[in-house]
């Protein structure tokens, strides 16, 4: 059974009736085709106009989907031969990120993603996606893999945020996140960074620092979460739909506000609807990205790189106001 | 404890007069929370807002670590026309337009974080320092170009850059600006590195969320004040998520030092010496 979401249920609803006239119809019953027809024809256009207008606080709510594609789906579906690899070297592994290298074709590309869990096990295993400073440092182990072999680097963004806890703490978490940013500023390979799910705050950008930042159709990207925005400048859990629109968080306004550079087509109804044509897009969206970015040469593009971030941001100087968009 | 006893005990903290006024005719006392010590205000203000008891340090701003780190306390101050905007449009219970405004008069100051260049130890160096009472000593998109600007100035002149982070976190009425100030304050200390321009940081009370996972924690040096609070998360969220008490100390730079994340731990008035000092093994 599909999982429908609080704004899809009209969607459910049509579809439960359809689900209804085709076992009358295997029964025997008189179903006329086109009834049939009628109603799947319903479906489609009530998801468009459903989709069309989500709201920021929606799209936060199909960025955390139970069936939406998670880095593992994608990489195992849209690479000809993909190839875990563990450990961060200095005693731990964390299985909240996942990273290896992955062959498109003729392409190697070191993947480094966040595994949320696709189940209660795996998302309990994967700590549901929220790293501990190991799985930063464990990232930029694999990114320092790739400058060596030069192979560009892609990033699948997916979590609800680094770890808050004690170990986190006690192991750095705030230095192995800023280590990060450090390191991939510099980088002397590619790196395209892909928001497939939930990019909040720090814990995304710790595997977010890159050449490009694309953002699939159905994802966020804040500095906060929307529910910890409400308790923090609310004081209350219920200004999570007022947050979610005033935080900006979603692809279009971060594509207005030059901070993305592209968004990713999703189908109709979200990745989730039709995993490996997400994963098709997907795959030949890394291939064109990397493409156009392999063609310039190192240098300018670490400048380049750095230019981007350096120039983000907006202040009054004087009377004067500067804006990055 | 019985609940009549709680009462008692609630109405005797009533009977005790507010900190500040006992004694004082007009607020030239205060009691250090760590000792509850009665402190006159001028001696502190001498100590540079340490307790001569008991060694807590009281959380000051900028301006009292320029005068502390800047020879004969003459310095200047750089980029200081730089203000945020409420480019978002970002309302929440108050606008942030709002909090500016409030922010600015209640501090007198323009932003969460000033720089300034003068001789320390005869040498000349850049300091960035932040204000932790501007809207929480938040990372807008100001503090990002400052700080930024504040590493230029180093590589220009080539001298060390000293930060001083004092910090909640990103400020979150710019949103995804805020986040990128990360990535913007982190990228532009490659180029220090590159060009061997050292750069210190003096941790102090508070720093966490953003500022400490980017420039706070990428310095070459990290020389810490005695108990301040230095993390990632907030010690609130931590004990939402754990679900138990933190234990005291926890997130302290005494915490920090045991786990290998700061240099050492330096009490206010040997900051400058410190630096000095630094300053010779780089140099000689
Ligand atoms: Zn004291």
């Amino acid at each position: 059974m599909p999982t429908y979401l609080e704004f899809e249920r009209p969607i459910e609803e049509l579809e439960t009736q359809l689900q209804h006239m085709l076992q009358q119809k295997e029964r025997g019953e008189n179903i006329p085709d086109e009834e049939i027809e009628k109603i799947k024809k319903e479906i489609i256009k009530k998801r468009k106009e459903i989709y069309e207008n989500l709201t920021p606080w929606e799209r936060v709510l199909l960025s955390r989907h139970p069936d939406r594609p998670q880095a593992l789906y994608y990489l195992n579906t849209m690479c000809d031969d993909w190839l875990e690899l563990h450990g961060d070297r200095m005693g731990h592994d964390d299985p909240a990120i996942v990273g290896g290298f992955g062959l498109l074709g003729k392409k190697t590309v070191m993947f480094i993603g966040q595994q949320k869990g696709t189940n209660t096990k795996e998302r309990q295993y994967r700590n549901f996606g929220m790293a501990n400073p190991e799985g930063y440092r464990k990232a930029l182990r694999l990114m320092k893999l790739a400058e060596k072999y030069g192979k560009p680097v892609v990033t699948l963004v997916d979590t609800p945020g680094a770890f808050p806890g004690m170990e986190a703490e006690e192991r750095g978490q705030a230095e192995a996140i800023a280590r990060n940013l450090f390191e991939m500023a510099r980088l002397r390979v590619p790196i395209l960074v892909i928001i497939i799910g939930e990019g909040a705050s720090g814990g995304a950008l710790g595997i977010g620092v890159g050449d490009r930042i694309l953002m699939m159709e159905n994802t966020w990207f804040s500095v906060i979460s929307p529910e910890s925005c409400s308790s923090i400048l609310w004081r209350d859990w219920d200004h999570k739909k007022e947050a979610a629109e005033a935080l900006k968080l979603t692809p279009q306004y971060l594509y207005n506000y030059k901070i993305i550079d592209d968004i990713i087509k999703e189908p109709v109804g979200g990745a989730h609807v039709d995993p490996e044509k997400a994963a098709k897009i997907l795959r030949r969206e890394i291939l064109k990205h990397l493409k156009e970015l392999e063609e310039i040469p190192i240098d300018k593009l670490l400048a380049k790189r750095l230019e981007k971030y350096r120039r983000i941001g907006v202040y009054k100087e004087g009377d004067k106001v500067i804006s990055s968009f | 404890m019985s609940w009549f006893k709680k009462i008692k005990e609630r109405a005797k903290q009533q009977l005790l007069p507010p900190p500040q006024k006992k004694d004082t005719p007009n607020g030239v006392w205060t009691r250090c929370p760590a000792c509850k010590e009665m402190l006159s205000i001028i001696d502190l203000e001498q100590n540079w807002h340490v307790c001569p008891n008991c060694n807590y340090h009281f959380r000051v701003g900028s301006e009292v670590y320029f005068n502390l780190l800047f020879d004969n306390g003459k310095y200047e101050e750089l980029f200081d026309d730089l203000e945020s905007i409420d480019f978002l449009g970002f309302v929440d219970r108050k606008p942030y337009s709002l909090r500016i405004e409030e922010a600015k008069r209640k501090t007198g100051l323009k932003e969460a974080i000033r720089v300034a260049t003068g001789n320390i130890g005869r040498n000349k160096m850049v300091v960035a320092a932040m204000d932790f009472d501007f809207i929480g000593g938040s990372m807008g998109s100001v503090v990002g170009e400052k700080f930024a600007r504040a590493a230029e100035y180093a590589l220009e002149h080539k001298i060390p850059l000293i930060a001083i982070p004092k910090s909640g976190g990103a400020r979150m009425m710019e949103s995804a600006f805020s986040l990128m100030q990360m990535a913007k304050t982190s990228a532009i200390l490659t180029k220090l590195s590159e060009a061997g321009i050292p750069y210190w940081v003096i941790l102090t009370d508070p720093t966490t969320g953003g500022v400490t996972a980017s420039f706070a924690m990428l310095g070459d040096v990290h020389i810490a004040e005695p108990g301040a609070l230095i993390g990632f998360a907030g010690p609130r969220v931590i004990e939402q998520t754990i679900r138990k008490k933190l234990p005291p100390g926890f997130q302290r730079s005494e915490f920090l030092l045991d786990h290998g994340l700061v240099d050492f731990i330096v009490p206010r008035h040997k900051l400058k010496d410190t630096i000095i000092r630094l300053y010779k093994f780089y140099k000689y």
